[in-house]
């Protein structure tokens, strides 16, 4: 059984899908405490110098390079499995069953699909205007704050931004937990600490990043 | 209990042979006992199908007795139909009420194809049981049952796992026509026992090769296929699967 066999089987392409996954939750922990430096209320100094950290230093510009390589990893892989999946039953039932999973379960891709869709708009709005400005090294960079506060100003952004984040939680609401069914956890009293966690993970991130362009945009922060 | 009499409508799909075009056609059973399974039901249809000098239904049935794992039908949008961890052959007429429409289904996957009617080609499971839903066990005495100990929470969980009956519910139900909670039931059925360990990490490889090949689609832990089988076959067996799965890869010779 070569690599190439394990990962590349049906279970494989899971555990790809549950490696990256798990990668990309502990991304966003790091994310929302970082961005959540808005929140000191001292005109964006602590978050700049937080922002400034990531962005200047080449240990995490490092990180960087494999977060996107998890996150292109996590988009190809999901669609190709999604696709596959969809093309498994030729002819559909006429009554479609949907009592026994929960409908967030069966639209993982619909929701990644969004997710990565506000990602897009995401990155143009600071990442690309940021690296850019830096010549995509480690040059100086642009004061994220205020583009933060004015990219904020607009309402349809800010909508844009909450409808992201709650695709987001939603697909968490799924993710979390079965990445580690993928991974192998099937003890009782794991699955029941880990559905716990996922569900309170999934509404508490979001909502965290949610409220950062509300926050902006009803003047909670100057 | 009261037996009463019913008049029902059915919308059944009908379909010639594999490579044939079906459709759905409407049917009306009458004075239909509300103790009659639903296949007794069906046998009624087919006898008037008979008289008309029509083409009876076709549909897979063996023990009758909720155990063999014969017989299919997709019943108003659930594999076996509505009641929980039930058997269609074990399904009565109690559960639809006089003059109800009840759709019938064929298991839909690519990987099961409609033979005719209402039957499906189920084969697929077999050969993923050849390919590693086994043991093998040296020829001559049989050995004390005692001299292999078994913890009494790995044998129930064993036993649980067992009680798979291989009528395919799991992947008539899921959306990806996955056939993970089978192959998971048959996987932890062994690996939990002493008598599984020597063929553990080839038997878990195997059947997952052997379950891609036959075109299944791929599990994505939605918990459809939980929810409808009629053994109540717990989910909790996939991730087991998966740790097999995953620690067979990871520790491979080459």
């Amino acid at each position: 059984m070569t690599w190439k066999q394990v990962f590349t089987s049906s279970v494989g392409k899971k555990l790809v899908m549950a490696f990256t996954g798990i990668f990309l939750i502990l991304f966003l922990i790091v994310h929302a405490g970082l961005n959540a430096c808005i929140w000191a209320n001292d005109g964006g100094e602590m978050f700049n110098k937080g922002a400034h950290f990531m962005g200047a230093n080449w240990v995490p510009r490092l990180l960087e390079i494999g977060l996107f390589a998890g996150l292109i990893l996590h988009i190809i892989q999901g669609l190709m499995l999604e696709f596959s999946n969809r093309g498994k039953k030729a002819i559909g039932y006429a009554v479609s069953y949907s009592k026994g999973s929960k409908w967030y379960s069966r639209s993982m891709g619909l929701l990644g699909t969004l997710v990565l869709l506000f990602l897009v708009l995401h990155l143009y709005h600071f990442w690309l205007p940021n690296r850019s400005h830096q010549g995509f090294l480690l040059g100086e960079e642009i004061n994220l704050y205020e583009k933060m506060k004015l990219e904020f100003s607009e309402l349809w952004v800010v909508i844009v931004y909450a409808v992201g984040c709650l695709s987001l939680g939603y697909h968490l609401a799924h993710g979390f937990q079965s990445a580690f069914r993928t991974l192998g956890v099937h003890n009782k009293r794991y699955n029941v600490l880990i559905t716990s966690i996922g569900y309170g993970f999934s509404i508490f991130i979001p909502l965290a990043f949610a409220m950062m362009p509300v926050s902006f945009y009803l003047g909670w922060i100057g | 209990m009261q037996h009463h009499e019913m008049n029902l409508n059915l919308k059944v799909w009908r379909q010639k042979n594999k490579d044939s075009k079906g459709e759905f056609k409407l049917y009306r059973v009458e004075k239909i006992s509300t103790e009659m399974s639903f296949l007794e039901m069906f046998d009624v249809l087919n006898e008037q199908l008979i008289r008309d000098g029509d083409d009876p239904i076709t549909f897979d049935h063996d023990c009758r007795e909720g155990i063999c794992g014969a017989c299919s039908m997709y019943i108003n949008g659930k594999p076996h139909g509505p009641w929980q961890a039930n058997t269609t052959c074990q399904l009565h007429m109690r559960a639809f009420k006089d003059g109800d429409t009840i759709v019938v289904e064929p298991w839909r996957a690519n990987s099961f194809p409609v033979i005719k009617d209402l039957m499906v080609d189920r084969s697929a499971f077999d050969r993923i049981i050849q390919a590693g839903g086994f043991i093998s066990v040296n020829t001559g005495n049989a050995v004390d049952g005692n001299s292999l100990p078994v913890a009494k929470d790995d044998a129930d969980a064993s036993f649980a796992a067992a009680m798979c009956i291989g009528c395919g519910a799991c992947v008539a139900a899921c959306k990806n026509s996955s056939a993970m909670l089978f192959l998971s039931a048959k996987v932890s059925h062994l690996a939990l026992l002493p008598q599984g360990h020597p063929e553990r990490k080839t038997r878990v490889m195997n059947m997952v090769a052997q379950m891609d090949k036959e075109g299944f689609g791929a599990c994505t832990n939605t918990g459809a296929c939980e929810a409808t089988c009629p053994k109540e076959i717990s989910i909790s067996n996939i991730a087991r699967l998966n740790l097999e799965y995953l620690s067979a890869g990871l520790t491979a010779d080459k």
